[in-house]
């Protein structure tokens, strides 16, 4: 029995490595797959590319790995130039959506994989494979068939094979994609897990926008090919950067509005039916121009509205209601808006469909976009 | 600071990472295509245009003449024997495959394994034992003129209708196998889907089954149309001289060698053309069935009296299925030569068998085979390897045209490949190392790797293509360079596949006669070019022998492909 934590005596051995990336761009054929992207990625951060399908991320992922050499820009690992670089010569260590485990080979030969290819000692495999199998739960497993795992056992090898090599940048390519809801809650909770006590530079691709928010330290919203924001969840959530942005992450309501005054910190923006909003001018992304008579988006989630009287009161008829235990939705048409809003519930009696609902949104609710980019 | 490593790249990096690399990767592969494809094709065509004072249409002349009619005759003869095989294969084809894949009757399960027997008779194996069963000195015209004591036989399967029958035991497999794969796809929701939306039974089969089945039909008419084409032993067992093959065989045997060449060139074009059309076809039309985990339902045969039709018809399936190998193996325990007038063989020794393995003299076509075919094989495995992945793993332009010109040799018949190899190494090619190669050892190994060409690459590139190209990158980000994660995972993960076409290259070429007649030489003589001949000498018992070898080989190696393949399905990922 060994009283030492398995984690403690990888933190000794491992080198983290910042990861940057310079006006990197991916072209492919006629399509722009990455436009010029520009990240600085801290030693053991936890990272995150997030975006819709198609949006680039993981093209930089696997250009990172090596498995794409950019069309134009730079990607330096501390101050090194990668670029170019074989992946087999990068010392990264990436899991990949299908786990893309050797089926030819049982638990323990592809755990050491990597440590085979670096020629080390069949002693020291051994001792490094069945401490990393500690880490991860599968003590016992090594000689099982990859076949014989499940899918969760499945996707622990695959993260102990890329950890075992101590490399300088964990890439995770939207890992949890392939496990049903509860088991990919589990290992969710297992990489933070990991990752915290490693303190393992760490890349994560997921079009999930709560794994994003659960893990990260910082999240890069991507669309199109290209960054909308850069930030800490928080910052992404609260401070969305533009519409898409905001819709993107969490649940909003984007409203169309005429700036109409400005009295210092205070906003007075005219719907086009008429209704006035105050909002605080701070509370906006940053290059939200407040010229008077300028048409201004702004956003407002579901959940800061409240019901009844209060500043920014509206009033309409309901439309839809969702009873979701926690809470109760409504769809409530104010003008030729539909405005969605989400009450905790606390025992209080459900309205119905066409019953009128009076609410009213705190002023530091109301967020004034930028223009999307 | 940031250091530009840009600069330090070695020469050798930065070529290797040009777009343009790849090309000088597949060079070799176009290379050996061009050597021993396109230019012996291209020979036999100058062949046939180019003649004492040049250019020349004098051959195509006196080939479409129509007062000479033995070509055109023979030309409309191949058709018209291959439109009726089609015919026939897909009736008994289709027709089984129904009643074993929806219908469970007794007698089922022996007779949808012994359904595939014909797949392991060699061509000329099955055109044997047909005239050794149903010949005009056949075993059951005999026994019925014996029965019947009849003064003549009272039938006997000669001339083209005797080729058009052994097709269609030799060849309803690749309809039966077809269509008892769509049938097994045809998802029973489809039908019933059908059903709650009000259409008859009739209705269904008209709109949903037979379009569903089609693509398959037209991709297994082309292909038996064309081995149809291609047919030697068949022609050649039953007397057929006007076939196209068998005037190519007689223009060169009698010394025409124009002739021969402009023969092959008019036959390659229509096969070629055949291949073209085939895989047009199966690139437009391909219907995948969405569904997954299917269930099997088979009507089950009821009425008593059904019952017992059903056994006895089954019966005589299975009956007339292992007649063939049955009477080669029984005739291989025949005493040589005492075999005459008699029904079946009267005297039988186990001599012959002895001899394959024993007597220098029978032994030696054996060793002879094993040799080609060994040296065929190997050169198989590195083409069909290395082309496998850089089908299914490079990105370059050309690949229809390289997969078409690997299809090529198996499109054409084997007679065309040996005339078109003739007339390229009949004299020293840089090619050919500046070597002849006619009459020496290394011809016949040569036209075995030509005819085998797409195995080894059709079994790597499906497993290949099943394996996920993350397997490889995982490796590579594990720090394994390209060689090493080549022999460490993708050779081990394809092995299955490569092994299962590489068998089948190996007994193809142990059986290999159509274009082995025409190239070899005495010392060469492989296997089936001495059943032939032993044949001719009244020799049936140590032809017989030799026959039941192959078999046995035929049918050890299609077990073990079915292992394989089996191994391939349940493997992950």
């Amino acid at each position: 029995m060994t009283l030492v934590h398995p984690v403690l005596h990888y933190c000794e051995v491992l080198f983290l490595k910042s990861v940057s990336l310079e006006n990197v761009s991916k072209i492919f054929g006629n399509a722009v797959g990455v436009d010029g992207i520009n990240i600085d990625i801290q030693s053991g951060e936890f990272f995150t590319f997030l975006g819709p399908s198609g949006c680039g991320k993981t093209t930089t992922l696997r250009m990172i790995a090596g498995f794409y050499y950019p069309t134009n820009g730079k990607i330096y690992f501390d101050h090194q130039d990668v670029t170019f670089l074989q992946p087999n010569k990068r010392n990264i260590g990436m899991v990949f959506q299908n786990y893309a485990l050797f089926p030819h080979m049982t638990v323990f030969e592809n755990i050491a994989f990597g440590l085979e290819v670096r020629k080390l000692s069949k002693s020291v495999i051994k001792e490094k494979v069945e401490k990393v199998q500690k880490l991860v739960h599968l003590d016992g497993y090594g000689s099982r068939k990859i076949t014989e795992l499940s899918g969760g056992q499945q996707q622990r090898v695959a993260l102990a094979r890329a950890i075992v090599i101590e490399p300088d940048i964990l890439l995770l390519d939207e890992p949890l994609s392939n496990l049903d809801a509860k088991l990919r809650e589990e290992t969710r909770v297992e990489i933070k897990r990991l990752q915290v006590e490693l303190g393992i530079t760490t890349i994560y691709v997921t079009h999930d926008q709560h794994e994003a928010m659960a893990m990260s330290d910082r999240i890069m919203v991507m669309n199109k090919g290209k960054i909308q924001q850069i930030g800490t969840p928080q910052e992404i959530y609260n401070k969305p950067a533009n519409p898409f942005v905001a819709s993107f992450i969490g649940e909003s309501n984007i409203l169309e509005g005429k700036v109409k005054a400005v009295n210092g910190n205070d906003v007075e923006v005219e719907l086009s039916d008429g209704i006035l909003l105050h909002g605080n001018k701070m509370n906006a992304a940053p290059n939200t121009n407040f010229t008077l008579g300028k048409i201004i988006k702004l956003s407002i989630r579901p959940e800061i509205i409240l019901e009844g009287d209060g500043p920014n009161k509206m009033t309409g008829e309901i439309q839809l209601v969702e009873f979701s235990g926690v809470s109760i939705n409504y769809i409530v048409k104010v003008g030729p808006n539909e405005i969605s809003l989400m009450i905790i519930n606390k025992g209080s009696n459900i309205l119905q469909r066409g019953e009128n609902l009076t609410f009213h949104i705190p002023e530091n609710g109301i967020y004034f976009l930028g223009e999307e980019w | 600071m940031r250091t530009n490593q840009m600069n330090k790249l070695s020469t050798w990096t930065r070529l290797t990472q040009s777009k343009y690399f790849v090309y000088v990767l597949i060079s070799p592969l176009f290379l050996i295509l061009l050597a021993y494809v396109i230019y012996p094709l291209y020979k036999t065509f100058m062949q046939s245009v180019v003649g004492e004072n040049g250019f020349t249409m004098e051959n195509y002349a006196r080939f479409f003449n129509p007062e000479s009619d033995a070509n055109m005759e023979a030309l409309f003869n191949s058709v018209y024997i291959s439109i009726i095989s089609v015919i026939t294969c897909a009736v008994v084809g289709v027709t089984m495959a129904f009643l074993l894949e929806r219908y469970d009757f007794p007698g089922r399960k022996i007779l949808s394994i012994l359904v595939l027997v014909p797949m392991a008779l060699p061509p000329l194996i099955g055109s044997l034992s047909f005239t050794f069963l149903y010949g005009e000195s056949g075993i059951f015209p005999r026994a019925f003129q014996a029965l019947f004591k009849l003064d003549e036989v009272p039938f006997a399967l000669s001339g083209i209708p005797g080729v058009i029958i052994v097709h269609t035991f030799t060849m309803y497999t690749y309809f039966y196998l077809t269509a008892s794969a769509a049938i097994k796809d045809l998802d029973p929701s489809l039908e019933e889907a059908a059903t709650s939306l009000g259409a008859s039974r009739f209705r269904i089969w008209l709109k949903i089954i037979l379009p569903m089945l089609t693509p398959a039909m037209v991709a297994s008419s082309l292909l038996v149309f064309m081995i149809s084409m291609a047919s030697y032993t068949a022609p050649l067992m039953f007397g057929v001289e006007r076939t196209m093959t068998m005037q190519i065989y007689l223009s060169r045997t009698n010394g025409n060698l124009d002739m021969a060449a402009t023969q092959s060139t008019i036959l390659s074009v229509v096969s070629i053309l055949f291949l073209i059309i085939m895989r047009w076809y199966q690139n437009r039309r391909n219907y995948q069935n969405q569904s997954k985990g299917i269930g099997v339902h088979r009507t089950e045969v009821r009425s008593a009296f059904m019952k017992y039709f059903s056994m006895f018809l089954s019966m005589i399936g299975v009956i007339i299925l292992m007649l063939p190998i049955l009477v080669i193996a029984l005739i291989s325990f025949s005493v040589d030569g005492e075999w005459t007038v008699q029904i079946i063989p009267t005297t039988y020794t186990l001599q012959h068998y002895i001899d394959l393995f024993t007597d220098s003299e029978t032994w030696r076509p054996i060793w002879n085979s094993i040799k080609m075919s060994t040296v065929a094989v190997i050169g198989n495995i590195i083409f069909g390897v290395a082309a496998a992945y850089a089908m299914v793993r490079l990105n370059f332009k050309g690949k229809t045209l390289m997969d078409i010109l690997i299809m090529v040799p198996w499109a054409l018949p084997g007679t065309v490949v040996a005339v078109n190899l003739i007339a390229a190494f009949s004299e020293p090619t840089a090619f050919s190392f500046n070597q002849v190669l006619i009459g020496t050892f290394w011809i016949l190994p040569l036209a075995y790797f030509v005819r085998q060409l797409p195995l080894v690459f059709r079994s790597t590139s499906a497993s290949l293509v099943q394996m996920d190209k993350s397997i490889e990158e995982a490796a590579r980000s594990l720090g394994a360079n390209w060689w090493y994660s080549f022999r460490k995972i993708i050779l081990p993960i394809t092995m299955s596949g490569i092994l299962a076409g590489t068998l089948l290259a190996f007994v193809q070429g142990l059986g290999e006669f159509v274009a082995s007649i025409l190239i070899y030489s005495v010392s060469t003589m492989p296997m089936s070019v001495a059943i032939f001949q032993k044949m001719y000498a009244f020799q049936f018992g140590t032809a017989c022998a030799y026959g039941v070898l192959q078999i046995v080989l035929i049918i050890i190696v299609l077990a073990v492909s079915r292992k394989l393949e089996g191994k391939l399905v349940n493997s992950p990922v």
